[in-house]
């Protein structure tokens, strides 16, 4: 009885979060004391292996959480006495194991294991990467020169990723606002950097980078004072604190603490809706998704777009949960517009890498609706075992996420003598230079455009059941024609690929396995989840719902 | 389970298009044309022994099981019937009309050409075939990709444009199609389990807003297929800057989808909404037959021309389909039959004609029947089926249409027949411009002072078959007419209308 109660950690459950950490430090280790010469090799190898461990760990506490989860979908933990979702909160309330957030967790491994992949790729670039030989040299100043002529890499680029990586697990999984905001920065800052390391066109990517860095400070700014307000509000940091405060003064309406509630609602809003870019906050996509290197690019829309909606979805739907009469008009709304403008302005570019980001907008807009629909068993609006709105949306992701990387890895094949190509007019013809990589483009975008007998379509049906179920059916119907704007965009291209004549030196360069793999694979799935998307149906309608 | 016939008989052309892609090129199209026979004999095996030998071939298995969506192929009932037998005729013949036209440079080689057909066949298929709302939408919808690339890839010099204006109207609908078909799975869940299957979803209570709101969203759907007026403007482009080969497709088999869907979907699921819609559809099915008439007297372009001769044609089916008759209906369905094959033939005699003059233009003929009088008497046979000369099966068609449907609207009934003097005025026009009067300079230069460019042999062994098709089903329909009266009773009986009793006024 003397002294405080040792906390239990729970390290089996954290194990996932735990590799990626460790193994991060020893890639610092790494960075400083291996050769040179092994050095980019032996950090790619490290970057694979510890995201294929900290995956196995995260299917290992999926199994031993599934029988758990299934008995609670079919409803015989009910008839036991608990209505509560299976899932244990670890780290002293602030990490949830439960069946969304490993389910965001695998997501996030396997994306990040072929983005790891794209980032890893040195042959296109003739034996070196893709990132600056030096990034703190001036551009174009005699110490670059040297350091390219000395072929110097900044194998920093990994552990700057497991670090992302991390970050965007532990947003998924956080149960308390500040485990979320800490998730938030670790995930943020290694990206911050990466932005801005392209070995070509380096300025352009300095500006990314900094803008990146300038709107995303900016916005977990508002994040942490959203954050101070609920905690005002409530007297508690955890998701689950704040929800049971919303219940205890339910019926109480205009005084102070509903103030305090909707403007903490409202900032942390803004600093979710920043991190999926979402309309109004979307400013900084098209430039950040063009300056970038390609290969970050598509971490950062595949990933980042994961670990926000996954902070998104536990947030409102937890510790907001009762609140949702507040702020799904709001979200409704901010759907329509991230539809609207991310697919009207995408018509307008003629920039590959801007039009696969504007894309990235309108997909966002596409998810909030299944956000706002809040189909979820906790409120009746689906049956345990339906798929619930969080389910729509981890399918969705695995669909978007797989076709966004694969994109983004063609794009880094099709180049000529100044590197990579992303204007459109360099892309004319290219069905006749490469038939097998136009189509493969071909079926990323037709995905991308929600076509039948792709994963992009069941994606898309799956998010428009939920938001329909949710009684939002008016939004379904606007996201219907947003669509038919958004796969104008996508089909330009694919006549810009197919239908015109070739007029540029552009030509599709053979790379190695690395990107090889990540290309096949997502072209792969891509079709798969579009015809037979049963299976991984039936595990994501495993865990509908986050644990209280 | 039993063998899967069906999903053989769609998945057989799929299959051979993969076959394509990897044969040496000089085999490729012998073998897609063997493919494409082997569908036929295979699709016409299958015709006869489920209605003659009255066997099920239906197939259920579950495809999704978190979206109710099952793998559900069948019944053979007698719409699917017409629509698959008008498929796997039709297809073949396409391809021999095609076999050296399309050959022309390494890109968009033959080889592809004949893998989107057949790509395009299989899709088709599947959607006839389709017992489950889901799979219905998914082939619907995935016949778009093909046929994309073959106008996009095969047509005239505003191919570019056609292409995607055919795939922005198609996208258009499927997409509406979408949020109905998520809506109507959303109140089948919310009504009892989830399930897509026709079977299941007959059972759910669609009569209230929601309901007549999807209803609405699959017609406009439909009729955006069609197409029917006012959507319809993206069908003469797509018949113009396509091949005789590739539009003949289009508008034999694929724009058949949306009247397909009109019966199996609309009239099937929605029996009330569908009962309540019937007077203003018709009324839309008249004024399209007759816009489409007009325009295609007005038409300067014989390919453009044929184009609005489908619109108005589709027009008359939804008349049909929408006066709730089982006469009318009936004589629909076996109108989508013969309307497949008196437009391929119109498509691919204009073809023949193109091909060797270089132009659609209707002012650059004149004598031509002097020249070439087998692809005069072509043109004309096609014509006649089209406008419904007795002996066609089309005659009998329209016949039974206007016959229903007076029973039911005795007024729009009488205009429709307005249709049918159209409709001589549109071909016997085309042809008198064309065909006869003296020989032009222009046309002796293309075509030589004597009868040698008349129609080769490959020509005629494309559209002889359906010639002789249109004419036996002109004068024994009834080994069609019996199976589609059936399942015009059958559809009768769930829109829940019984036919009216002719009654003679004053007189009872």
């Amino acid at each position: 009885m003397n002294g405080l109660p040792a906390p239990a950690l729970g390290y089996v459950e954290l194990l996932p979060l735990i590799i990626l950490f460790a193994m991060a430090c020893v890639q610092v280790l790494v960075e400083a004391f291996a050769p040179r010469r092994v050095r980019f090799n032996l950090q790619l190898a490290l970057g694979i292996l510890t995201i294929l461990a900290a995956l196995a760990a995260a299917i290992a506490n999926l199994v031993r959480l599934a029988p758990a989860l299934s008995a609670y979908n079919q409803g015989t933990a009910t008839q036991q006495g608990s209505s509560l979702n299976p899932g244990i909160k670890v780290a002293v309330g602030s990490i949830a194991v439960d069946g969304p957030g490993l389910m965001f967790t695998i997501l996030l491994l396997v994306l990040g294991l072929f983005a790891v992949l794209v980032i890893g790729e040195r042959k296109l670039g003739n034996g070196v990467s893709a990132f600056t030989a030096q990034a703190a040299a001036t551009p174009g100043s005699p110490a670059e020169r040297e350091a390219i002529a000395a072929r110097n890499e900044h194998t920093e680029i990994f552990p700057l990723f497991t670090f992302a990586l991390l970050g965007m697990v532990v947003f998924a999984t956080s149960n308390d606002l500040l485990t979320l905001f800490v998730g938030l920065e670790i995930m943020s800052l290694p990206l911050y950097l990466m932005a801005g390391m392209a070995r070509r066109r380096r300025l352009q990517s300095q500006e990314a980078s900094l803008k990146y860095f300038l709107l995303g400070a900016m916005s977990s700014a508002i994040f942490l004072y959203g954050i101070a307000l609920l905690y005002g509000y409530s007297g508690s940091l955890t998701l689950g604190g704040i929800a049971d405060a919303i219940d205890a003064n339910h019926g109480y309406q205009g005084g102070l603490h509903d103030g305090l509630l909707l403007a903490g609602m409202g900032l942390i809003a803004v600093g979710l809706l920043f991190k999926v870019s979402a309309v109004p906050f979307h400013s900084w996509t098209p430039d950040v998704y063009q300056g970038s290197p390609t290969a970050v690019t598509g971490f950062m829309a595949a990933c980042t777009k994961v670990a926000g909606f996954a902070g998104m979805l536990r947030v409102f739907y937890v510790a907001l949960g009762a609140q949702s009469w507040n702020w799904q008009p709001l979200l409704a709304v901010i759907a329509v517009l991230t539809m609207a403008v991310g697919a009207i302005l995408a018509v307008t570019q003629t920039d590959v890498k801007r039009m696969l980001a504007y894309s990235a907008i309108a997909h966002a807009g596409f998810v909030l609706t299944a956000v706002t629909g809040a189909a979820q068993p906790e409120n009746g609006m689906v049956r345990a075992g339906q798929l619930s709105s969080v389910s729509a949306i981890v399918f969705y992701l695995l669909a978007y996420g797989i076709g966004t990387l694969g994109a983004f890895a063609v794009v880094t094949m099709v180049r000529d003598d100044n590197g990579e190509v992303t204007d459109l007019a360099g892309w004319r013809g290219l069905a006749r230079k490469s038939p097998i990589v136009a189509s493969v483009f071909a079926i990323f975008l037709l995905s991308f455009a929600g076509i039948p007998l792709t994963g992009g379509f069941i994606g898309k049906w799956s998010v428009f059941v939920a938001a329909w179920q949710g009684g939002y059916a008016w939004l379904v119907v606007v996201a219907v024609l947003m669509s038919l704007i958004a796969a104008f965009f996508y089909l330009r291209v694919i006549v810009v690929m197919f239908f015109t004549e070739p007029d540029s030196d552009t030509r599709v360069v053979m790379p190695s396995w690395l990107t090889l793999t990540t290309v096949a694979v997502g072209c792969l799935a891509t079709v798969i989840l579009g015809i037979l998307p049963g299976p991984v149906l039936n595990l994501v309608a495993l865990a509908p719902s986050f644990i209280r | 389970m039993s063998f899967p016939l069906l999903t053989v008989l769609a998945v057989l052309p799929l299959f051979g298009a993969a076959v394509l892609l990897i044969v040496p090129k000089p085999m490729a199209r012998q073998v897609g044309l063997v493919f494409a026979l082997a569908t036929l004999v295979l699709g016409v095996v299958t015709a006869l022994l489920a209605t003659v030998g009255g066997r099920d071939f239906s197939e259920t298995l579950v495809w999704i099981k978190t979206f109710g969506a099952h793998w559900a192929l069948g019944p053979v009932d007698g719409l699917a019937l017409v629509m698959v037998l008008a498929t796997v005729i039709l297809v073949p013949f396409l391809l021999i009309a095609e076999w050296n036209t399309v050959d022309l440079d390494d890109k968009w080689s033959a080889r592809i050409y004949f893998a989107l057909v057949l790509v395009t066949e299989s899709l088709a298929l599947f959607a006839f075939l389709a017992n489950d709302l889901l799979l219905f939408y998914v082939f619907f919808e995935a016949t778009l990709i093909p046929m994309y690339f073959l106008i996009g890839g095969f047509g005239g010099k505003r191919r570019g444009y056609a292409a995607i204006k055919f795939l922005l109207f198609g996208l258009g609908g499927g997409l509406i199609m979408l949020a109905a078909v998520v809506g109507a799975g959303a109140m089948s869940a919310r009504q009892g389990t989830l399930s897509l299957l026709y079977s299941d979803l007959r059972l759910v209570d669609f009569n209230n807003g929601f309901g007549m709101a999807i209803f609405v969203c699959f017609l406009i759907a439909f009729a955006l297929k069609n197409p029917m007026v006012p959507f319809h403007t993206w069908l003469p482009d797509a018949a113009e800057e396509g091949t005789p080969g590739s539009s003949a497709l289009l508008v034999g088999v694929l724009d058949k989808l949306g009247t397909f869907g009109m019966i199996r979907v609309c009239l099937e699921l929605f029996p009330d909404a569908s009962r309540q819609a019937g007077q203003i559809m018709v009324l839309l099915g008249l004024i399209s037959m007759i816009w489409g008439a007009m325009a295609a007297i007005a038409q300067k372009n014989l390919m453009r021309m044929i184009a609005f001769t489908s619109v108005s044609h589709f027009g008359f089916i939804v008349i049909g389909i929408f006066s709730f008759t089982t006469v009318s209906l009936s004589g629909a369905m076996f109108y989508m039959f013969g309307h497949a094959f008196s437009t391929a033939i119109l498509f691919l005699a204009a073809g023949f004609l193109v091909r060797r003059r270089g132009t659609a233009e209707i002012a650059a003929y004149g004598g031509v029947q002097k020249v070439a009088p087998m692809l005069a008497a072509v043109f004309l046979i096609g014509g006649l089926s089209s406008l419904a000369l007795p002996g066609f099966s089309s005659f009998v068609a329209e016949f039974m249409v206007i016959a229903g449907s007076f029973a039911r609207h005795p007024i729009l009934a009488g205009i429709s027949s307005i249709g049918v003097v159209l409709s001589a005025m549109y071909i016997l026009g085309t042809y008198q411009k064309v065909f006869t009067g003296p020989v032009t300079d222009q046309v002796v230069n293309t075509f030589g002072a004597d009868t040698r460019r008349d129609l080769s042999w490959r020509e005629r062994i494309a559209v002889g078959p359906l010639i002789a098709l249109l004419l036996f089903f002109g004068f024994f329909p009834q080994p069609l007419l019996a199976p589609i009266a059936d399942t015009a009773a059958t559809t009768m009986h769930q829109v829940g209308l019984a036919d009216p009793t002719p009654t003679l006024k004053g007189n009872n």
